[in-house]
């Protein structure tokens, strides 16, 4: 029995180094100095490790610029998810008010509706925004949202998914603690903000990474709205670099490499929660 | 009696509590409503406007009001109807290539062996990875010089220029795109795995059916909900694939890469045709919108 457990084993771990092939060839490329990345056959591992194309990417490119928009961008969308999604998301689960109903089949139904079809309204409603970009109060005069922090932010700031996926949650959890809450005089707010808040920490785990992950992979909106350099995220930084003539495969496998350990470390911290979020989420639906 | 049931109906009608949570369900989620309605119910009227215009922001005239022209133009247009084509090769090909590979790993992870958290993780990695990341390690992977290409010369053949090549270049997005899907699809295949009950696969050992019909008339027809549930959120997932095509061949060679989402990115932000662009987001959008509305009908009637 035993015997035939460590074939599985074996087999699965066959399958996972064929699939795990492309990583393996990201990490080698990025390790390896120039004249490596361009000889050919390619070699499976680098002959001279070096540090050389990460040191090239970090001082010649945009990367540390694009970097920090990225973590800006994700950062901000992260607490505006964690905080509408929980507010909204409580309030249709547990308080009894007039329009709960549509307004929650509302924002289901914002979740169904494809990027692209506000692509274009959007981009024109950040050009016009009022005062900002050098727009005066009717949004005429400047650029508006376009190539700011605010235009990045304005479509990831409330993900509907999110406030679906806190809804779910708060629906499975006992009322006996808000009544209790409201014998003791506290008011609806209150009892959202310390009774039923502190203990929703595996979906504010799960809203958390889907809107970072969400926001730092974020391509279309940010290719449309950003157009100078130093406004690029790292998938459009990623992707200039790749168009540029001969690619340098070396930099760009190292630049690939810094824009996807913040990914891979962010799910790995909150896995545990991660996983167990969505199968709460998804029993109901 | 009668008094008493006044006493208990009517102030709760107005008891602080309800009022109470009126207002603070209002307030906590007004927040969302106020910017849902700014960046997706407003852009959708304005969209829908813009779609019966004519509209090219260089010239300095604001839209032109022509009515349904504009869809006429694209519905008549072969260009629209190619990028439907090469939607639909895409969004299929990478599904005829995910879901029997997802399923077979699914069923290969499903159990306890040694190492078989590690292994389930790994496959998932490349669900976690952007999709621009992945397009970058697959740029290499696809190129002259790259694995594939050295694959290919172990065996006397090649070289082939995956991405430049007319007849390659969207096999080659629907194998990369594939790959990326593949774990993902794996675990929902496997949490559907687990809701079987073991019992039931028992009782068919012990009235005799091998592994094989078990699994062709046991387990299959349990996992065809989640199947389905699979096929259509990939489907109206992949409809709207952009970034990985940009990046990987922009559209071409000869737009045989050119999906829809491409086309009214182009129209819109190349050739500056904000209206007629816009005509096509809205198809795609009807499209897409009949496909998630027959995927609720069809699992609310599967749960019945």
């Amino acid at each position: 029995m035993t015997g035939r457990r460590w074939l599985r084993t074996a087999v699965v771990g066959v399958v996972t180094a064929i699939v795990m092939l492309p990583f393996w060839w990201l990490l080698s490329l990025a390790f390896k100095p120039a004249t490596e990345v361009f000889s050919y056959p390619p070699k499976l591992w680098p002959e001279n490790f070096t540090f050389e194309n990460f040191a090239y990417v970090w001082e010649t490119t945009n990367l540390p610029v694009a970097l920090t928009n990225s973590a800006i961008v994700g950062v901000l969308t992260m607490l505006s998810n964690v905080l509408t999604a929980t507010m909204a998301g409580y309030a249709f689960a547990r308080l009894r008010f007039t329009g709960n109903r549509p307004l929650f089949v509302a924002t289901l139904g914002a979740a169904m509706v494809p990027a692209v079809v506000q692509l274009i309204p959007l981009f024109l409603i950040a050009q016009k925004w009022p005062l900002s970009g050098g727009n005066d109060l009717f949004g005429e005069g400047g650029s508006g949202l376009l190539n700011s922090y605010g235009g990045l932010l304005l479509p990831l700031l409330v993900q509907p998914l999110n406030v679906f996926l806190a809804r779910q949650f708060f629906l499975d959890l006992p009322e006996e603690m808000a009544e209790a809450a409201r014998l003791d005089g506290a008011s609806e707010l209150r009892i959202f903000w310390s009774v039923y808040l502190p203990i929703a920490r595996p979906v504010v785990a799960t809203i958390a990474v889907l809107s970072f992950t969400g926001a730092w992979e974020d391509f279309l909106w940010p290719l449309v709205v950003v157009s100078s350099p130093d406004m690029q995220t790292l998938p459009l930084a990623l992707s200039t670099y790749a168009a540029s003539g001969v690619v340098q495969y070396g930099p760009l496998m190292a630049a690939t490499v810094i824009a996807t350990v913040p990914v891979i470390a962010v799910f790995l911290a909150a896995q545990r929660h991660f996983v167990a979020g969505l199968a709460s989420g998804g029993v109901k639906g | 009696m009668s008094l008493k049931g006044t006493v208990t109906t009517a102030p709760r009608r107005v008891s602080p509590s309800r009022r109470g949570q009126g207002v603070a369900g209002w307030t906590l989620v007004l927040p969302s409503i106020l910017v849902l309605l700014v960046v997706v119910a407003v852009p959708i009227g304005y969209g829908f406007y813009l779609s019966l215009t004519s509209y090219n922001p260089v010239e300095t005239t604001g839209p032109k009001f022509h009515g349904l022209t504009g869809y006429l133009q694209v519905l008549t247009s072969g260009e629209f109807w190619d990028a439907l084509r090469v939607t639909v090769l895409y969004a299929f090909g990478t599904l005829a290539l995910t879901v029997p590979a997802a399923l077979g790993l699914a069923l290969l992870v499903n159990g306890k062996f040694p190492g078989v958290a590690l292994f389930r993780g790994a496959m998932y990695l490349p669900r976690v990875v952007s999709l621009v990341a992945v397009s970058m390690i697959w740029l290499w992977l696809y190129s002259r010089e790259g694995y594939f290409n050295h694959l290919l010369d172990l065996v006397g053949l090649g070289p082939v220029e995956f991405l430049t090549d007319e007849a390659t270049a969207l096999p080659s997005l629907i194998v990369m795109r594939a790959w990326k899907a593949l774990g993902g699809s794996m675990i929902i295949f496997l949490a559907g795995l687990q809701t079987i009950p073991k019992e039931l696969i028992q009782s068919a050992a012990v009235d005799g059916a091998g592994r094989f019909r078990t699994f062709r008339h046991v387990t299959l027809p349990l996992l065809m909900p989640i199947t389905t549930y699979v096929v259509v959120v990939d489907l109206i997932y992949l409809a709207q694939s952009f970034s990985e095509i940009y990046i990987l061949t922009s559209g071409g060679p000869l737009g045989s890469t050119t999906v829809v989402n491409m086309l009214v990115y182009k129209e819109a932000f190349e050739n500056f045709k904000l209206g007629e662009a816009s005509s096509m987001a809205f198809v795609l959008f009807c499209m897409i919108f009949a496909l998630a509305y027959a995927n609720v009908r069809f699992l609310s009637r599967g749960k019945k």
